[in-house]
């Protein structure tokens, strides 16, 4: 048993909004310089839709992740030792600027240079990368809300997955359904970026397991971009150099939440300590698919088995930090409720940061006249559902349909619940049989939904001790650094000639 | 040659032994210099990501041409005698000298396209800068030159390793030797000039990304996870700081 901890994440999309404060609060403080203005380390998607890039997920077209190879070992889609001699002149399966889109921004001035004449002045846009009038012709969201679906949601990779018939009634006038898929850097535990660099600059913290890219030892070989199923990292066309989400690890190591978590209007965040089992990270990406989800499970290890415990106290993990993950909001969503999955978990990078899939208003049907429920049972029949649990299935359960039933079934269940104790026009019988049924008791319904509904941020954000300084005071005297800028590189951050 | 000096020794002596050893000596300084001082700006400074369609027919054309003639010329000069062994039968010869040839091709039509798109195409010409134009330029009269004498003074692979590389050697051991290089045809001599400039001009351009080439990948364990600081010990009691 080799111990370590992470530092998860959990996004509740029933609760997310679309407001994309998220986004902004991490543009304004990370990708605001010449060289990133078209990355967005934290996006907001709609759903079904292409997503950013676009159709990021069809890993035809980029070649992320990993694939299982002749007798079972895993190997990267997109690189090899034999092959990244070839293709480091040219990497073949990187993505250009045009699948993401072109930042613009608009020529303000002309509003007040104007010369005085019969129409309103305009501000034209013009391109952050030439400088130059552009036609603007996509965005990082433009197809927000499902505006032109024909062009974006049709062409959602994951609704292979769907019969004719589905894809019809999902895009149907009327019958159209959708949600938000907020996404940042999974910080994986087997992470592609990582085993692609062939410089070695990206790495994974032993601490927290945030995943980062050592800017110094970074040549823009693009490995990494090419490599990340999830497309989270980017190259710096102006510093050479490539960059990703560092999950404000300056903020999480003086205790505040990363900058998007902080800043989430829906509170649809949770942060907190999984502790792991690193011996078993290689067995368990090769499982095959439909196994993933419970196998990626059983890597994350009870904090309070006391032999869980001993394992992290010989491996040096603080106590407190311990204690945190004991107290992980993440830990109660992924390993005892089990209603939050993580996203695509068939690209096999393990992902740390798990969705609790959205219940969708749509379990009943209108069919001009009545809104109908189309079930008998205690649960409206998923299956039938506007939004097609095999959509769903596809996007959180590699392809495991149960995994999602189990989940929106323990949220129906938890919502009759609560409209029984609170509003009293269910039964509480028939609550209390949808919660068994739900594989859910009385006391977890009450604990989801206070974590839900009534979470403060100390509910939400459990953030591990960073113990830092202690780092720093073993390689350096931290008085010498009194009042200078920090103890990383001080170095100009200035393109090469 | 004390005797009868005149004009052309001292030209010959400035470009064949004096400016090689300022080449060289910029060249080592410099690059470790800005390794230690300035590390940041190693990069390939790749700007595929602006402009993917012309990239391939420039860059990798460009690239495997180059690494093939450099490779010839490093065998040359280490193994000269193997070199002329080898070119002893005329077949071998001619085998030699034409993968040459066509690596210089592929040099050139890659350089050619590189030019193009940097010309043409907006995006990259916002990444274009004059050290790119400086270090294009050199290398199109680099390969223009090597082309040339490959065409006019042909069986180079031979002549090379019988002439130039004792030069070479000469100059490494510091008794530079020039009596090799000054009787040679003109079109050899400005290659071999136009070579230091490449040398003297390499760590201050973006050539220095070619010394950077990712080897430790091949042998590496797939992934990395780095510790700041030992935790073990950490939490020894009576564990020492240790202050540089
Ligand atoms: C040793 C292995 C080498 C590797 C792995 C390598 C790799 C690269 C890469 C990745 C780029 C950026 C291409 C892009 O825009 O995406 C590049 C550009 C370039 N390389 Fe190399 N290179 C190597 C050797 C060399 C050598 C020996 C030379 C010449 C002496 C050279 C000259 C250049 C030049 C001039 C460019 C810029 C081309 C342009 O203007 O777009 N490279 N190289
Ligand atoms: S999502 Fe995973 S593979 Fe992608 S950048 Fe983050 S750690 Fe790397």
């Amino acid at each position: 048993m080799d111990i370590r901890s992470q530092v998860s994440m959990v996004f509740h999309l029933d609760k997310c909004i679309g407001c994309h404060t998220c986004s902004i609060a991490c543009k304004n403080i990370w990708t605001d310089r010449k060289g990133t203005e078209y990355m967005w380390w934290n996006n907001v998607e709609t759903k079904p839709g292409t997503g950013y890039p676009t159709k990021w997920e069809d890993q035809d077209k980029y070649q992320g992740g990993w694939e299982k190879r002749d007798g079972g070992k895993l190997g990267l889609r997109s690189t090899g030792k034999a092959r990244v001699v070839f293709n480091l002149f040219h990497n073949p399966h990187q993505p250009g600027l045009d699948d993401y889109y072109e930042p613009w921004t608009y020529k303000y001035e002309e509003l007040f240079n104007a010369p005085e004449g019969d129409d309103q002045p305009t501000a034209r846009p013009i391109s952050m990368v030439t400088g130059k009038y552009i036609d603007i012709e996509a965005g990082p969201n433009w197809d927000d809300d499902l505006s032109g679906s024909p062009v974006y949601a049709e062409n959602d990779p994951n609704l292979s997955a769907l019969t004719p018939e589905q894809r019809a009634q999902l895009s149907a006038i009327e019958r159209l359904v959708f949600f938000y898929f907020p996404r940042i850097c999974n910080h994986c535990l087997n992470p592609a970026c990582v085993a692609s660099c062939p410089s070695g600059a990206l790495y994974k913290r032993g601490e927290d397991g945030v995943v980062l890219i050592d800017q110094k030892r970074c040549r823009g070989w693009r490995s990494c971009v090419a490599a990340c199923p999830y497309k989270k990292s980017y190259y710096n066309w102006n510093t050479g150099k490539s960059e990703k989400c560092i999950l404000c690890f300056p903020r999480i190591e003086t205790g505040q939440a990363p900058a998007c978590f902080h800043s989430c209007v829906g509170r649809i965040r949770y942060l907190g300590v999984l502790l792991y089992d690193a011996d078993r990270i290689d067995e368990i990406a090769g499982r095959p698919d439909n196994e993933l989800v419970d196998a990626h499970r059983e890597l994350i290890v009870d904090p309070h088995d006391p032999a869980v415990i001993k394992a992290a106290r010989e491996n040096g993990i603080q106590d407190d930090v311990i204690r945190s993950a004991q107290k992980s909001p993440v830990y109660k969503f992924v390993k005892e409720w089990k209603i939050a999955l993580p996203p695509h978990i068939e690209f096999r990078t393990l992902p740390m940061l798990f969705y609790v899939p959205p219940m969708l208003p749509v379990m009943s049907s209108f069919d001009g006249k009545t809104v109908k429920n189309m079930s008998e049972g205690l649960f409206p029949d998923f299956d039938k559902a506007r939004a097609p649990i095999e959509y769903l299935g596809k996007l959180f359960g590699a392809g495991n349909n149960s995994k999602v039933r189990y989940v929106l079934k323990k949220q129906m269940a938890i919502r009759t619940y609560r409209r029984a104790v609170t509003v009293g026009d269910v039964d509480m019988e028939h609550a209390e049989g949808m919660l068994r049924e739900a594989d859910c008791t009385v006391g977890e319904a009450e604990a989801i939904y206070k974590l839900t509904s009534l979470c403060t941020f100390e509910d939400r954000f459990v953030i591990p001790p960073a113990h830092r300084e202690e780092a720093i005071e073993m390689v350096a005297d931290p008085l010498e650094y009194k009042q200078s800028v920090g103890f990383g590189f001080k170095e100009e951050v200035k393109r090469g000639l | 040659m004390a005797q009868n000096t005149n004009i052309l020794d001292y030209f010959n002596l400035f470009w064949f032994a004096v400016l090689p050893y300022v080449a060289l000596f910029t060249f080592l300084l410099v690059t470790i210099q800005r390794y230690t001082r300035r590390g940041f700006t190693y990069s390939s400074l790749s700007s595929q990501f602006l402009e993917n369609k012309v990239h391939f027919w420039g860059l990798v054309p460009f690239h495997y041409g180059i690494l093939t003639i450099l490779f010839g010329h490093l065998l040359g000069f280490l193994i000269p005698r193997q070199v002329l062994l080898w070119n002893s039968d005329p077949l071998r010869l001619h085998i030699l000298e034409v993968t040459a040839f066509i690596g210089g091709i592929f040099t050139l039509v890659g350089l050619v396209n590189i030019v193009i798109r940097r010309l043409v195409d907006p995006r990259a010409k916002v990444v274009t800068s004059t050290a790119d134009w400086v270090v294009i330029s050199i290398l199109l009269f680099q390969v223009g030159t090597g082309l040339l004498v490959a065409i006019f003074n042909s069986w180079g692979s031979s002549w090379f390793a019988a002439s130039i590389t004792p030069y070479f050697w000469s100059l490494l051991s510091f008794r530079p030797d020039i009596a090799f290089v000054a009787p040679m045809p003109l079109m050899v001599k400005l290659h071999i000039i136009s070579a230091y400039f490449l040398i003297l001009l390499f760590p201050f351009t973006r050539l220095v990304h070619a010394l950077v080439i990712p080897n430790p990948y091949l042998w590496r364990k797939p992934q990395l996870v780095r510790w700041y600081w030992d935790r073990r010990k950490i939490r020894t009691p009576g564990f020492k700081v240790k202050r540089k």
